[in-house]
């Protein structure tokens, strides 16, 4: 508890059973426990969730925005890896 | 879509509708004093945390009081609304809240304590919600069907600030050396507060023989209990063999309580009937 800043922790909600967790937000606390009250109380006041997830902002790991050619740009020109050359047949309604 | 979901859920009615019940008047008298001691306690406790609004010491703890502020006036409400059809004057829960003088309110002294630090606050919530938890527990199995709705409505909430006020108690006794000082200050000043809770009324005696209302034996030991371990966790003592102030529940009250509802009624009482 020497350290005068609390660490900060990303949020993730969700908003209904059987729906993905989402980001929502980042805030402080000073461990687990606390970070998913203070996620209830600064990211759930209007119903908008079941569920919490929390984890410490340091632990997520991010893609380097300068590599962004080399990971995205190839699969521009692939437009084969889309199902979208297949016939859907008319009884499938929800595609 | 959000903004509408919080407004219509504030402004929404609460949906209490049990009739009332067929208590012969000297009852009703008991039943009505007493809602109004339930009202006066979480509309002033909910007043003091209000004022924390804007000042806590990091947004995230700014809204978790300002939440259970909120919780605590909504319950309020549920109260004074219960009051007012008791009464059956023709008040309304706004005059309940707004007319009345400091010899008519009737919380406990504990609740119109001044703020003072995070530790004072800290402590002055946690003696409450460890009684209120414990409190709601019972009486949500009243014979009176009103009060009973109203507690198991209110319990949900209550779980989760005895949880809340626990955890920072821990957090404050176990923490830095500033912190521990500060609780114990905070202990200090309190501790002499919180006996009041237990203390029964004339008005408790007679709605605790006509079976309204639980018996607050059983509830002061859980508190004990839970207070013991909690405190054990943070690294604290608890006192013993202190001096109980008492007289909220009668009418009599600290200084503080007038500032409150000087702040509190200012506008009604400057000018009658305004709304806004």
């Amino acid at each position: 508890m020497n350290q005068k800043e609390w660490p900060l922790w990303e949020v993730f909600i969700r908003s209904k059973q059987g729906l993905d967790h989402k980001h929502v937000g980042s805030l402080h606390a000073a461990d687990a426990e606390m970070a998913v009250q203070n996620a209830r109380d600064v990211y759930t006041r209007r119903m908008e969730g079941v569920s919490i997830w929390v984890v410490e902002s340091k632990h997520i790991h991010a893609s380097n925005p300068d590599e962004a050619a080399s990971f995205f740009e190839p699969a521009n020109d692939k437009v084969y890896r889309h199902p979208t050359f297949y016939e859907v047949p008319a009884e499938i309604k929800n595609m | 879509m959000m903004h509408n979901t919080e407004n219509t859920h504030h402004l929404q009615e609460p949906h209490f509708n049990t009739p009332l019940q067929d208590y012969a008047p000297e009852v009703r008298q008991l039943v009505l004093d007493y809602t109004l001691q339930l009202a006066d306690t979480s509309f002033i406790l909910g007043h003091r945390l209000s004022e924390w609004c804007g000042h806590g010491p990091i947004l995230e703890q700014d809204l978790a009081i300002s939440n259970i502020a909120l919780d605590l006036i909504g319950e309020t409400r549920s109260l004074y609304q219960y009051a007012a059809e008791l009464e059956g004057k023709g008040r309304t829960e706004d005059d309940l809240a707004y007319l009345r003088d400091a010899v008519e309110y009737k919380n406990p002294l504990l609740v119109e304590q001044p703020n003072g630090d995070f530790a004072d606050t800290i402590l002055r919530q946690f003696i409450f919600d460890t009684f209120h938890y414990f409190f709601l527990q019972q009486l949500q199995h009243s014979s009176d069907l009103r009060l009973a709705a109203i507690a198991a409505k209110s319990l949900k909430e209550a779980s989760y600030h005895i949880k809340w006020s626990s955890e920072w108690v821990i957090r404050l006794g176990d923490g830095t050396e500033e912190s521990k000082r500060r609780m114990e200050k905070a202990v200090d000043n309190l501790w002499p507060f919180s006996g009041e809770f237990f203390q029964i009324t004339e008005t408790e005696k007679r709605l605790l023989e006509q079976g309204i209302i639980p018996d607050y034996a059983p509830i002061k030991q859980q508190w004990d209990e839970h207070v013991t371990k909690v405190f054990d966790e943070a690294t604290l003592t608890v006192p013993q063999n202190v001096w109980m102030q008492k007289g909220g529940k009668e009418g009599r009250h600290t200084e503080h309580l007038g500032y409150v509802l000087a702040e509190l009624q200012y506008l009604q009482r400057a000018y009658p009937g305004l709304e806004w």
